[in-house]
């Protein structure tokens, strides 16, 4: 079970990166993950391609603060799943994380999201001790998020996890109660997900930061003006 | 007759030990580390070093002296609530120490333990089968740690 929701996503990864290399004689640009839609020009001009964003959410962080895909308008931001009694690879997950943090804990370039997937248990108190215990000081610079303590908030963040190309679903012989992978994905300033890392091998780890300040100079070219102001 | 199937018996069973005798070679000495790495790591690391203020380490850990003889009961049971190890306050839930989805025998506890106990810079007298054995009778029925800090 395990194996097939590593390979998931690092197929798609491989797939998607195969169509959309980087064109010569530019700077390097990271592939757009996940479906894609060619739609005719009514004009006659060439076709339009509309690639997949990550899905939209609404939760609330450590702080209370709510969370939605608009707190990282213009802004790249790296998410994962994860829950804060997890007995299994998310202690490795988020210290791995950690270690990518770091660098930019003062950098409001790019933010970081860790959603719960037992909001039952994971209550604002127990994320925010969480957090304090990982060494976040700052909510704002890394969320760790619930989509809340209702029924249906558990099915929507398996939704979500599926969104951001992690695999997630309650299974009694897993680990703490559920299964799923460590899967970072990196989204940029436009919703794509441009980057999806296994957060449990190291070379994975290390093209995350080498692919995030190539994310950031992306969107610096983008909003040039935004740079400068900051 | 009898004669020769005793002796058939025999050769049996010299055919049979002989075959095992490689179990008693077995790879056994780098048991601790294999187990380590199987049940211990995802969460203390490779190194023993932790996790933050959320998982404790087990290098360097002061704890490992001064609970030593729960320290079989404590991977055989798992732990959950407030534990101190260097100072610091842990709370977090630890689960039984299992491979394969089968808890340690007491062998293999022994050398798991003689392995983080004598690794990362850790030095502890080395355990035995007989001495883990005899914590493990000794268990309390409900699983708990650092109750007593």
């Amino acid at each position: 079970m395990s194996i097939r929701f590593w390979l998931a996503p690092a197929l798609a990864a491989a797939l998607l990166t195969a169509c959309s290399g980087p064109a010569d004689h530019q700077a390097a640009r990271l592939p757009i993950l996940g479906e894609r839609d060619v739609r005719p020009n009514p004009n006659g001009g060439p076709a339009d391609t509309v690639y997949a964003t990550a899905p939209a959410f609404r939760a609330v962080d450590q702080a209370g603060t709510t969370v939605t895909n608009q707190t990282f308008a213009g802004r790249a931001y790296v998410t994962d799943f994860f829950f804060a009694t997890c007995p299994g690879i998310c202690p490795k997950m988020q210290g791995e994380l950690l270690k990518v943090f770091k660098p930019y804990a003062a950098d409001p370039r790019v933010g970081f999201v860790s959603f719960t997937i037992d909001p039952a248990h994971d209550s604002l108190p127990v994320l925010r001790d969480y957090a304090q215990r990982l060494g976040v000081a700052d909510p704002n610079r890394w969320h760790f998020v619930t989509t809340g303590r209702a029924a249906a908030a558990r099915d929507s963040v398996f939704g979500l996890a599926k969104g951001f190309f992690t695999a997630a679903q309650p299974e009694k012989a897993a680990p703490g109660g559920f299964a799923h992978n460590g899967t970072f994905a990196l989204v940029d300033d436009q919703g794509h997900v441009r980057g999806l890392y296994d957060s449990l091998n190291p070379t994975e780890v290390a093209r995350l930061q080498t692919e995030l300040p190539v994310l950031l100079a992306e969107i610096a070219e983008r909003h040039p003006k935004a740079t400068a102001a900051q | 007759m009898r004669g020769k199937a005793l002796g058939l018996g025999l050769g049996a069973l010299g055919a049979v030990a002989c075959l095992s005798l490689p179990g008693c070679f077995s790879n056994n000495r780098h048991q601790g580390p294999r187990l380590y790495a199987q049940a211990c790591a995802g969460c203390h690391g490779d190194a023993g070093q932790g996790l933050a203020r959320l998982i404790p380490p087990l290098a360097g850990a002061d704890y490992l002296a001064a609970h030593r003889a729960e320290l079989p009961c404590l991977l055989r049971r798992g732990a959950h609530g407030p534990m101190t190890v260097n100072g610091i306050l842990y709370n977090q839930v630890m689960p039984a120490a299992r491979v394969d989805d089968r808890e340690l025998s007491p062998a293999r506890l022994t050398n798991l333990l003689n392995y983080i106990e004598n690794s990362w810079g850790n030095h502890a007298p080395p355990r035995t089968i007989q001495e883990v054995e005899r914590e493990l009778a000794g268990c309390p029925s409900t699983l708990g740690a650092g109750a007593s800090n």
